[in-house]
């Protein structure tokens, strides 16, 4: 078991990670930037280090800051949360050759699931269905030509040497994609030098679902799925479990995949393999593999019973794994949304500023993961979360009335706060239905924003 | 003399990415409406405009510094 842990994060997940690792006996030592000072983390840890001024990438992005506190507190282990370092396989590799552990997996294995063309070729390799298309590079319109028998349209084709969107066309049927091809070949070997392709199913219309997998770098299980369709741009807003769109059977190839790819790549620790559900067409893709603890994990946690972050630590001390895949099983139906500092009303502008009080949500089946305290002022410098809401009913119908009613009761008075988005959301009849994708929420947006009207309460 | 405030707490930056000179160099003439560097609020950017025209900007914050609704990012003459 890990003796000492230093939370190389800030925010509710810092508190988070503190309290797994005290219901485990573990020391803990918060890391701070001169902007936290007064930090909720800062009071819960038993040892705090300032490590910097508040630009994150002078403190909490600071690998030589955080791996010195960690030496000069005696720290055994170090838990990156997620964002800042939590995916930089050069911070996994830099805390194991300070001979400390990382509670995450190996730099090997971020860096493979980093690589998007590596990951994909990894789940292909594990049998995990990708989004149709090209497994390599397109060097010819005869070989696209090819790839369109899975692809069908629309199709996206894009430079395979090109980054992130640079460079993408898509094509709505086989005129627009003879005319495309050559195009966007002359375009890639102008732009990179390299006339390379590679082509990509595009699914218009998704859900997003994604499988919670524990591994210990022999074994692997998974916790079943969580679905996180309702986004604003591309940030998950709103997230429930089970999903509801999965057929029994479906669920088990979904998570059974998960499982597949978490063995085929020796991971390590607590993984989410994220996936594109196409309804129409009842299939999954594999999207990508996030290989740290999501902001969602609580509503995993609450359906199982399962302490993923207590799980994590358990791990990265050496033990294996406690629980078998028939040890995990599915109570009821749970539901998260993200509260940030942020005006609905006017287009989710930030609203940084002091909680004068605070009124939090309790009862059954109602948690609130968060670092807020009255009197607390939420600095500008970091990322906009200020709690979780979660819920846990028996059914889904119960857990949006459950959400509607720990939302009337919180209260956080002196900051704007996405209260009234989801206030509207869990009133409204799709949602209540469950009959949503990825981009329903930026159309539902364009029309009722406005009526989310500021909570500066009372 | 008048003086350019930021209208947020954030992170004040000169210019828009690191590879871009600054919106405005030292000693540069300003007009109305003119953008003067960028504040950085909890991870999004919100462009800070002169309300006051001047012959000469000096700036009294430096690029990537925290500041508060209100600090003076620059003076003008």
């Amino acid at each position: 078991m890990l003796k000492k842990l230093l939370i190389a994060n800030r925010g509710e997940i810092a508190v988070r990670i503190i309290r797994a690792a005290r219901d485990l006996g573990i020391a803990t030592v918060a890391v701070y930037s001169d902007a936290d000072a007064t930090a909720l983390h800062v009071q819960l840890a038993d040892e705090a280090v300032n490590i910097g001024p508040p630009a994150a990438k002078k403190s909490y992005l600071n690998i030589a800051a955080i791996l010195k506190a960690a030496a000069e507190t005696g720290c055994d282990s170090v838990h990156p949360g997620y964002g800042f370092l939590a995916e930089n396989a050069g911070f996994s590799d830099a805390v194991t050759a300070a001979g400390l552990i990382f509670v995450g997996p190996s730099g090997d294995a971020i860096r493979l699931m980093g690589d998007k063309v590596a990951a994909r070729g990894a789940a292909h390799a594990a049998g995990v269905p990708i989004v149709p298309g090209s497994l390599g590079r397109v060097d010819s319109i005869d070989a696209g030509r090819a790839i369109l028998a899975d692809t069908g349209f629309p199709v996206m084709i894009k430079a395979a040497a090109g980054g992130g969107g640079r460079g993408i066309r898509i094509a709505q049927d086989l005129a627009a994609f003879e005319q495309a091809f050559p195009q966007a070949q002359a375009e890639a070997l102008a732009a990179f030098g390299d006339g390379g392709l590679y082509m990509e199913k595009v699914i218009t219309k998704a859900r997003h679902i994604e499988v919670q997998v524990l591994a210990d770098g022999t074994d692997a299980i998974h916790c079943y799925e969580r679905e996180c369709s309702l986004q604003r741009r591309r940030q998950k807003v709103w997230e429930e479990a089970p999903s509801r769109a999965l057929s029994p059977q479906l669920r088990d190839e979904l998570c059974s995949s998960a499982v597949r790819l978490a063995l085929a790549v020796n991971y390590s620790g607590a993984g989410t393999v994220e996936y594109l559900y196409d309804e129409d067409a009842d299939r999954f893709y594999f999207i990508e593999m996030n290989t740290r603890i999501q902001v969602e994990h609580p509503v995993t946690e609450m359906i199982t019973g399962i302490d993923l972050v207590a799980e994590m630590l358990r791990i990265a001390g050496g033990e294996p794994l406690r629980l078998t895949q028939a040890d995990v099983t599915v109570k009821g139906h749970a539901i998260e949304v993200r509260l940030n500092a942020e005006d609905p009303a006017r287009d989710f502008a930030p609203f940084p500023g002091t909680v004068d009080s605070l009124r939090i949500p309790g009862g059954p089946g109602v948690r609130f993961d968060s670092m807020l305290y009255p009197g607390y002022t939420v600095p500008p410098f970091y990322d906009s979360l200020l709690a979780k809401l979660i819920v846990h009913a028996e059914t889904r119908e119960a857990a949006i009335t459950r959400m509607a009613r720990a939302l009337s009761e919180l209260q956080i008075v002196g900051l704007k706060t996405t209260k009234p988005l989801f206030q509207a959301l869990a009133a409204d009849p799709s949602v209540q239905a469950g009959d949503f994708h990825t981009r329903w929420l930026e159309g539902w947006l364009e029309h009722h924003a406005a009526r989310l009207t500021p909570n500066l309460e009372p | 003399m008048p003086v350019i405030q930021s209208p947020l707490p954030g992170t004040f930056y000169r210019s828009s990415s690191p590879d871009t000179p600054p919106f405005k160099a030292e000693g540069d003439a300003v007009a109305v409406g003119d953008v003067i560097g960028l504040i950085e609020v909890m991870k999004s950017f919100h462009e800070v405009k002169s309300e006051v025209a001047g012959s000469a900007i000096h700036f009294v914050t430096d690029n990537e510094d925290p500041v508060m609704a209100g600090t003076v990012l620059a003076e003008l003459s």
